[in-house]
């Protein structure tokens, strides 16, 4: 199996190393001539107004929740759906009736207008 | 031999980018150290021949709970951007209490018999993880997901914000 | 001369018996495949990109009435390579009160992204840089570390707009990651294998009935639905939004880092038509590929040229959605959908019905889930319409 990865990993390695490496010769080529008001932050040549990090609002959270609920569902289906010509009719069910307990999720998402995008 | 070399070389980055998790001022910086952790986890994982939850193991951690964290520490306004000490009066309690669970995990493993033989993986292991699922592990694996249903209910119930 | 000799693996074959003539170690001939083989993708990653590059402006520009680029060589086919040289010279401005480390490492995990995805891309029968078990669910892994790189760039960028443009990039791929990935899962379900080669191989069969997109037609848009909101591609390319946030989380970077997004964006795009060729329009299968395994590689590059063209045709022409417009169509219409064709599939291949019979149930099924998915949304954003509320928020139908 390992053999495999073998080329992931030089692929990864290479991968992580050419951007900078590309980097590395604009760095070269490039003038540099930095000053004050080039290197401000750009927001449409208006002065920037407060701090930047400000504070996000819950909805992001909460679909990203929904989404790790469904993202550890996907993870349970794609053996199962590797598996799925060993499985028997009842086997099936049970992959259903998971299916369908999240669905309900969704639904009850849907329902009290979670899935809203104010 | 490589393999040995590598697991080390992926061993000292987890435990760097741990160290840096708890250490750095900046709070993103240390969700940032936190995904650099998560992912030499899952290259130790897949050192072990463990392709299947390597995978899980970058898709739920980099690519749901670590992300789930940012979201939450930009829901926090009073941290963000603040590079506060993250040394407060009970880091030695903090630092004897991880201590003495390292040292629990640690007498708890060399206990266990983990079997391990020279057995190659199965060709098809990930089709015997997903029978395994609907065999023999079929309760778990549906009260897995009662439990991922009442999380989702509850994150709804409260983080839902109030219609007026 | 044998046709069947003209088959790629061959020179993988030749190259290995090379270097064992030479009196190399097995572990060196091993590490010398895994560099060449890695090297050999980034060389045609980058060709690639220059060249989608040139593609999409050229489709755009005719698209929309205009001449596109027509100056550098013919055609403007240099265009891109004064473009690169142009990229190399600019200045590199960083924000003064930018987080430095985080804002260089950004755009070299957006390129690590796209590179990584490009290993198991299989060009041909066994042309693959790594077949791995797991091939679905590892581009899945290889793209949450492109949320994390726009994420990233967002947030060090110490910009209002840039942070607004990251959090909406990723609030976008990771709802439309759900619908794409369930979309993927369906052939896997009938295939049983998630190696992208042997998906591929599963869809053989008399002139390309076999491909997954005549059984499955709903999984497959989906699937180039939610392609397009995870290649960041208009109509959902709210994370751009030139006339609101001004260009999203890469509004601060210039020079050779710019041109690293600039390149992510375009590979990515190819990426994910790639993946739909090989998952749905049957990979590198075709006419008389058996006999000539070469040929797989221009049936490939023409299904995902086809794809990318469809791509490019869509960001041409169709205008921007809200954002409550996009999270709803996510969650509303084509999560449930996906869902309801998972259980559907699963059934009706348990049926045990033979062969041709299985293929029309399955694509019955499919046209019947994607028209009453129709109805219901058409009736749902009438009576939202009449409601007097906005367009499109479609309302549970009562039970």
């Amino acid at each position: 199996m390992l053999e495999h990865y073998g080329l992931i990993g030089a692929l990864a390695l290479i991968a992580l190393i050419f951007p900078f490496v590309g980097v590395g010769v604009a760095w070269l080529l490039r003038p540099k001539r930095p000053d004050p008001i080039k290197n401000s932050v750009y927001e449409c040549g208006v002065e920037t107004i407060g701090d930047t990090w400000v504070q996000f609002r819950a909805q992001y959270y909460l679909f990203a929740l929904i989404f790790v609920v469904f993202d550890v569902e996907i993870m349970f289906l794609f053996p199962i759906a590797v598996a799925f010509q060993r499985l028997d009719m009842m086997q099936v069910f049970y992959v259903i009736l998971f299916v369908v307990l999240l669905a309900d999720g969704l639904l009850y998402a849907w329902r009290k207008k979670a899935l809203e995008w104010q | 031999m490589a393999q040995q070399a590598l697991f080390l070389i992926m061993a000292v980055f987890t435990l760097g980018m741990a160290l840096g998790t708890v250490t750095s001022r900046n709070i993103f910086h240390s969700a940032l150290f936190l995904v650099g952790s998560f992912a030499g986890v899952a290259v130790i994982y897949f050192l072990l021949e463990a392709e299947f939850v390597g995978v899980a193991q970058i898709i739920i951690y980099i690519g749901a709970i670590a992300t789930l964290i940012i979201f939450a520490i930009m829901l926090s306004r009073s941290v963000t951007g603040q590079n506060g000490s993250p040394m407060n009066r009970q880091w030695a309690f903090a630092a004897l209490g991880a201590a003495l669970l390292f040292a629990a995990l640690a007498w708890l493993f060399s206990r266990v018999d983990f079997g391990s033989t020279a057995q190659p993986v199965p060709e098809d292991a990930i089709a015997l993880i997903g029978a395994g699922l609907v065999t023999e592990y079929v309760i778990p694996f549906e009260v897995a997901s009662i439990l991922l249903l009442v999380a989702l209910v509850g994150a709804i119930l409260i983080a839902r914000e109030r219609h007026s | 001369m044998d046709l069947s000799q003209l088959d790629l693996r061959l020179i993988g074959v030749w190259f290995n018996n090379m270097l064992a003539g030479a009196g190399l170690a097995p572990g060196i001939i091993s590490l010398i495949n895994w560099v060449v083989g890695a090297l050999l993708l980034l060389i045609f990653a980058l060709t690639l990109a220059i060249a989608l590059i040139w593609i999409e402006r050229k489709l755009a520009a005719r698209l929309q009435d205009r001449l596109g680029p027509n100056r550098v060589g013919p055609y403007g086919l240099l265009q891109m390579v004064a473009d690169v040289l142009k990229l190399l010279t600019k200045e590199d401005i960083t924000p003064l009160e930018a987080d430095r480390v985080t804002y260089n490492l950004a755009p070299a995990l957006a390129v690590f992204q796209v590179m990584m995805a490009m290993a198991v891309i299989p060009f041909a029968n066994g042309v693959i840089g790594a077949d791995v078990n797991i091939g679905v669910l590892y581009l899945m892994a290889i793209g949450s570390v492109g949320a994390m790189a726009a994420l990233m760039a967002g947030w060090s960028s110490n910009n209002k707009y840039a942070l607004v443009g990251g959090f909406r990039v990723v609030a976008q791929l990771l709802s439309y990651e759900i619908p794409l990935v369930m979309a993927m899962l369906i052939p896997v379900l009938v295939a049983g294998t998630m190696r992208m080669n042997g998906l591929a191989e599963a869809q053989g069969g008399w002139f390309g009935l076999g491909w997954y997109v005549w059984t499955l037609p709903t999984a497959f848009l989906i699937f180039f639905i939610a392609a397009l909101a995870e290649g960041e591609r208009a109509p959902f390319d709210l994370l751009e939004a030139e006339s609101e946030i001004v260009a999203g989380f890469n509004i601060e970077y210039s020079g050779m880092k710019f041109a690293w997004f600039y390149l992510a964006f375009f590979l990515n795009s190819w990426v994910l038509a790639a993946v739909g060729a090989t998952i749905f329009l049957g990979g590198w299968q075709g006419p008389f590929v058996a006999q000539i395994p070469a040929l797989g590689v221009i049936y490939f590059i023409a299904k995902t040229l086809l794809l990318f063209f469809i791509q490019a045709w869509v960001r041409a022409t169709f205008p921007r959605l809200r954002i409550d417009q996009m999270m709803s169509f996510c969650w509303k219409v084509l999560v449930p959908m996906a869902l309801l064709l998972f259980i559907a599939v699963a059934v009706t291949l348990k049926l045990g019905l033979p062969q041709p019979v299985q293929g029309v149930a399955l694509l019955g099924l499919n046209l019947v889930i994607l028209l009453a998915t129709l109805a219901l949304v058409s009736r749902a954003q009438k009576r939202s319409v009449g409601a007097g509320k906005r367009a499109f928020a479609p309302e549970l139908p009562r039970l």
